[in-house]
């Protein structure tokens, strides 16, 4: 955790000696989930610290998805904790989770595209007229959604979209994503969660991405990110959290392990060290 | 922070080289466009072929007769916006207009209450398809057309297969068919009521999260559950409001044909679903708009009128809608495929 304070952070931050010492915004403790006899995730942990973006790396069927679902409210674990803030919750729907705090890009996006920018924002939680207007005639108040989608999308450094009020399916790829982080940056008060969010876009409109997500780490709000990208895991994460057979391997630091050592250990090749992290 | 700076080149808007391309993003952007230039220029032809059409006592005659098929597809494209279909519609639509004309006129009840009633049954009845979409889980294309079939043949069961006369009912349940003249022009309630009807939705989908919802919910239903909406909700509310519509459309029939006949309708099924298209919302959902659908319903009825005036048969009639909806089709197949 020293090596990524010293990198990003807060201004007041005194060296922290341990991770432990610190309360992590997002902690799971034992979480299983069983599927007949198929174990998806057994007994996994995870520590998300304020301030940092974690990534998730792990082998197909390593239980990544698994455990991000049940920490975004997606699938109810048989076993196991949250603490959200130190204070424990259950998840039982993605509702839950939106409601406490975390929000979740998922690899779809989950945007509409035939809807546009501003209307993308607010979906599921759009804002109504004051007065007689919203109460009785559930007016909507675009003009005032189009404005907090531009300022939202302008915090992020893509207010540069010609017009808010554009078709969502006419944006590129990278622009879909990111209006989808901003739209998570802007609800998410304590986590955001972001699956796989540079997985289908060119090398510019990655690295724009990747951007994006520094951006909403350095507005306060810490980051998980799943991704299969070790290059972008390895120049954006603080700390990688490595998943193996269902649970937690290790835990490193870009600069505690390399690559080629994250990726021994999280085929199997390694035996994974003590966590660094 | 820097890097964020440079974004703007980064998203640059192509520049569309050919004519081709720039219509289709055109249409793309307005589907109304191509409905209305295909109802203006059927207009303009129709009205070269023969001078009668232009006149206003025609003009009536085309909107009094586009009202029933109008509000059907109102509620017609409330269920394509959410990519489903419903075969039901003039069922639905005839046996509420059976069920209102049996309720004031054998069981004896007051206009006002039989008219209730029968929007009530109507409600019920898209409820029903709402119910087995969204809880059973079949496909809206099989449920309605096992409703379809179920809804005739009760209409036949309660009718006893007879017409009920108008002069036998309450004024109120043959009032849509009474018409405001203006000048040579004979505006119906039925049409003022349908208008109505269409200006409200207009709104409701434009204007009120619902609307948004029904969009992103046509358009990909696992996004928008994901994004927060309850679409099992919004697609059994769009199935019972589509519904009521019918019921109304029941009603403005009774007025128009000045009775409730029970053999009638069994083309209003396909003709709502003709109107939807050709005004050009999407067979595929979360793309249209009820004033597209408006212009498709006047297309069919500008059409018929026209090629009738212009002494065509009713046949070919027929033909020629037909061919307007495969390219309305083929059309909306084009522009989906718009490339950004």
């Amino acid at each position: 955790m020293t090596t990524a304070e010293g990198r990003h952070a807060a201004p007041q931050t005194v060296p922290e000696p341990r991770a432990a010492d610190r309360t992590p915004v997002l902690q799971a403790k034992g979480l299983t989930k069983r599927y007949g006899r198929v174990v998806a995730i057994n007994g996994s942990d995870l520590e998300l610290y304020p301030g940092e973006i974690l990534a998730v790396i792990g082998d197909n069927g390593a239980g990544k998805s698994s455990l991000i679902k049940a920490l975004s409210g997606a699938l109810v674990p048989d076993e196991g904790e949250i603490f959200l803030d130190g204070r424990q919750v259950r998840f039982r729907t993605p509702m839950d989770a939106r409601a406490a705090g975390i929000e979740t890009v998922y690899q779809t996006l989950a945007v509409a595209p035939g809807l546009d920018i501003a209307d993308n924002l607010f979906l599921g939680r759009e804002q109504r007229k004051p007065g007689p207007l919203g109460s009785v005639f559930r007016m909507l108040d675009k003009s005032h959604m189009r404005s907090e989608a531009k300022r939202h999308m302008s915090e992020l450094g893509v207010a540069t979209l010609q017009n808010i009020g554009q078709a969502v399916e006419s944006l590129s790829g990278g622009q879909r994503q990111a209006v989808a982080v901003a739209r998570s940056a802007a609800f998410g008060s304590k986590v955001v969660i972001l699956d796989e969010p540079t997985a289908a876009l060119g090398v510019k409109e990655g690295n724009r991405v990747l951007q994006l997500i520094r951006d909403v780490r350095d507005r306060g709000l810490p980051v998980i990110l799943i991704s299969h990208n070790m290059p972008h895991v390895f120049e954006i994460a603080d700390r990688i959290h490595i998943q193996r057979l269902g649970r937690r391997a290790t835990v490193v630091t870009p600069k505690s392990h390399s690559m080629s050592e994250a990726v021994a250990i999280m085929t199997g090749a390694a035996e994974p060290p003590p966590h660094t992290a | 922070m820097t890097a964020t700076t440079s974004a703007p080149a980064d998203f640059d808007v192509r520049k569309n080289d050919s004519l081709g391309l720039r219509v289709q993003h055109l249409l793309h952007a307005n589907p109304v466009l191509g409905p209305l230039a295909v109802l203006i220029v059927a207009i303009i032809a129709f009205s070269i072929v023969n001078a009668r059409f232009l006149t206003a006592t025609n003009l009536s005659l085309v909107l009094q007769q586009v009202t029933v098929i109008a509000t059907l597809a109102l509620g017609q494209t409330l269920i394509i916006l959410t990519a489903g279909i419903d075969l039901s519609a003039g069922a639905i639509a005839v046996f509420s207009s059976i069920l209102m004309a049996e309720f004031a006129t054998k069981a004896g009840m007051p206009g006002l209450i039989a008219l209730l009633l029968g929007f009530a049954c109507g409600t019920a009845m898209g409820a029903i398809n709402g119910f087995l979409v969204t809880r059973i889980k079949l496909p809206p294309f099989i449920v309605t057309l096992g409703t379809l079939t179920i809804f005739f043949s009760l209409n036949s069961v309660v009718s006893n297969s007879e017409t009920v006369r108008g002069t036998d009912m309450p004024g109120l349940m043959t009032w849509t068919g009474n018409s405001i003249p203006i000048g040579n022009f004979r505006l119906t309630y039925g049409s003022i009521i349908m208008l109505l009807l269409f200006a409200f939705f207009f709104y409701a989908l434009g204007r009120t999260a619902w609307g948004k919802h029904v969009y992103a919910t046509g358009d990909d239903t696992e996004s928008a559950r994901l994004a927060g909406i309850q679409t099992g909700r919004v697609l059994f509310s769009v199935y019972t409001v589509a519904g009521l519509l019918y019921a109304i459309g029941g009603w403005i029939l009774i007025g128009r044909l000045a009775s409730a006949s029970p053999n009638v309708g069994v083309e209003y099924n396909l003709d709502s679903i003709t109107a939807v298209v050709l005004g050009g919302t999407s067979l595929f959902g979360g793309r249209g708009s009820v004033i597209g659908t408006l212009i498709g319903a006047l297309i069919v009825g500008v059409f018929r009128n026209g090629l009738q005036l212009g002494g065509v048969e009713v046949v070919w009639q027929g033909f020629a809608i037909g061919l307007l909806v495969l390219v309305a089709v083929s059309l909306d197949q084009w522009i989906r495929k718009v490339k950004t």
